[in-house]
């Protein structure tokens, strides 16, 4: 295990050390979010009903974002040379990034998303939904995004190539994402949706991380 | 195709010099050892069995190559400490050692952005020391080093062997072994270009 552990307190103290990284996707978000009041006007009635989807397709932007230097900076500087010598599994290294990754970009996301709703004017009876189904959806959205990340790494271009090879991917979390909020805004139990999320995450954890490993092995070759 | 019809083999304690031109596929060859490419054809063995694993080959060698794999925004000690828990090879104290060998112990609480580049290359040389393991493939480790760290390269690899270690390093100039074996790659440039056949 001190693959694992020693991998994803080194990514912490980095994020940490170099937070402009983290700023900027949460400053993504807001800045994205907040575009809608003016685009589509200031009706409450309007907002409302686009409140929740907004608030997820800004999410999974801004995490794409971030996604496209997850390996890159491992990968021009060696370390991921190293990172494949490490004498236990691949996949504790690639599991230690997509948790650092979550972590500092998705839990961030997840705490701001209900400050982002209230420009949105979401009614008060989504906002527990919301962060649930955010907090259920982004482990995904890190698990797939770095299969993605890893499997355009070395390639040129590789932001845009990543972006068309992941968001098609994040279709279904955005479905069930703003469903759960729907449901409950209409009064309806927003389980059924909740769990589906929670499935999709298991799937990924179990698929993604083997996936990502083999590819960076590639990319090393 | 690289090299062909290649075969050796290294006992412990003992060390092999790859000389050859540009291109002659030093850098490819310890790679292939190292596990992170594939031979096309071949195989390679580790105390007599074939390797299946490359995760698990990872634990037998350090490898330091042209890249440096140092984070900038952390300090020497950060560097090296991070290194030596993610192998957990040796115990704590020989981030001090490693540092105190390439004359880094004055540098430990420098952020490593600041290092120039020999100083960097000592940096990743240090791993060798911070968390050992049996097996050096050292792609020109003589670079951009000057005549102090050559003598502590030198030494750390004698000592290294001494104790039963294996050293496979890529080099141009400076002898770093004393009665290593010396390996040519040119004589194994592969005479014939390999052709498609259209039929």
């Amino acid at each position: 295990m001190s693959v694992f552990t020693a991998l994803l307190s080194r990514d912490l103290k980095l994020a940490l050390r170099q937070s402009a990284d983290s700023l900027t996707v949460i400053a993504f978000f807001a800045i994205a979010t907040v575009l809608f009041p003016f685009g589509v006007g200031p009706e409450a009635e309007v907002l409302s009903r686009i409140a929740a989807g907004v608030v997820w397709v800004a999410a999974l932007l801004a995490a794409l974002l971030s996604l496209d230097r997850v390996f890159t900076v491992d990968f021009e500087d060696g370390t991921l040379d190293q990172l494949l010598l490490n004498g236990q599994s691949m996949t504790l290294v690639v599991l230690a990034k997509v948790i650092a990754h979550w972590l500092t970009t998705g839990v961030p996301l997840i705490i701001m998303s209900p400050v982002l709703a209230v420009t949105l004017q979401l009614p008060a009876e989504g906002y527990g939904t919301l962060v649930l189904a955010l907090l259920l959806g982004t482990p995904t959205v890190s698990l797939v995004g770095a299969l993605g990340a890893a499997l355009v790494l070395g390639a040129r271009r590789g932001g845009v190539l990543l972006s068309l090879l992941v968001l098609p991917l994040y279709i279904p979390v955005l479905i069930f994402g703003t469903a759960a909020v729907e449901a409950a805004l209409t009064g309806m139990p927003s389980a059924p949706m909740l769990s589906i999320l929670g499935g999709f995450a298991l799937i990924a954890v179990t698929l993604c991380p083997f996936g990502t490993a083999a590819a960076l092995r590639q990319a090393a070759e | 195709m690289v090299f062909t019809q290649l075969h050796f083999s290294v006992a412990a304690g003992g060390a092999i010099v790859l000389r050859g031109p540009n291109g002659s596929g030093k850098t490819t060859l310890l790679r292939l050892m190292a596990g992170l490419a594939r031979p096309v054809t071949g195989q390679l063995k580790w105390s007599g069995a074939a390797l299946e694993d490359s995760d698990a080959h990872g634990k037998h060698l350090r490898f330091i190559g042209h890249l440096d794999a140092i984070k900038p925004a952390f300090t020497v000690r950060e560097n090296l400490t991070f290194w030596r828990d993610f192998w957990n090879t040796g115990d704590a104290s020989r981030v001090v050692d490693a540092m105190e060998a390439f004359g880094l112990a004055a540098l430990a609480d420098f952020p490593a952005r600041l290092l120039s580049a020999g100083q960097r290359h000592r940096l990743a040389l240090a791993r060798l020391i911070a968390s050992p393991a049996p097996l050096w493939l050292l792609d020109e480790p003589a670079n951009a080093l000057d005549d102090r760290s050559l003598n502590a390269l030198t030494r750390t690899i004698a000592d290294h062997r001494a104790k039963g270690g294996m050293v496979i390093l890529a080099s141009h100039g400076a002898d770093l072994v004393s009665g290593g074996t010396t390996l040519a790659l040119d004589k194994f440039t592969p005479t014939e270009v390999m052709q498609w056949d259209e039929t």
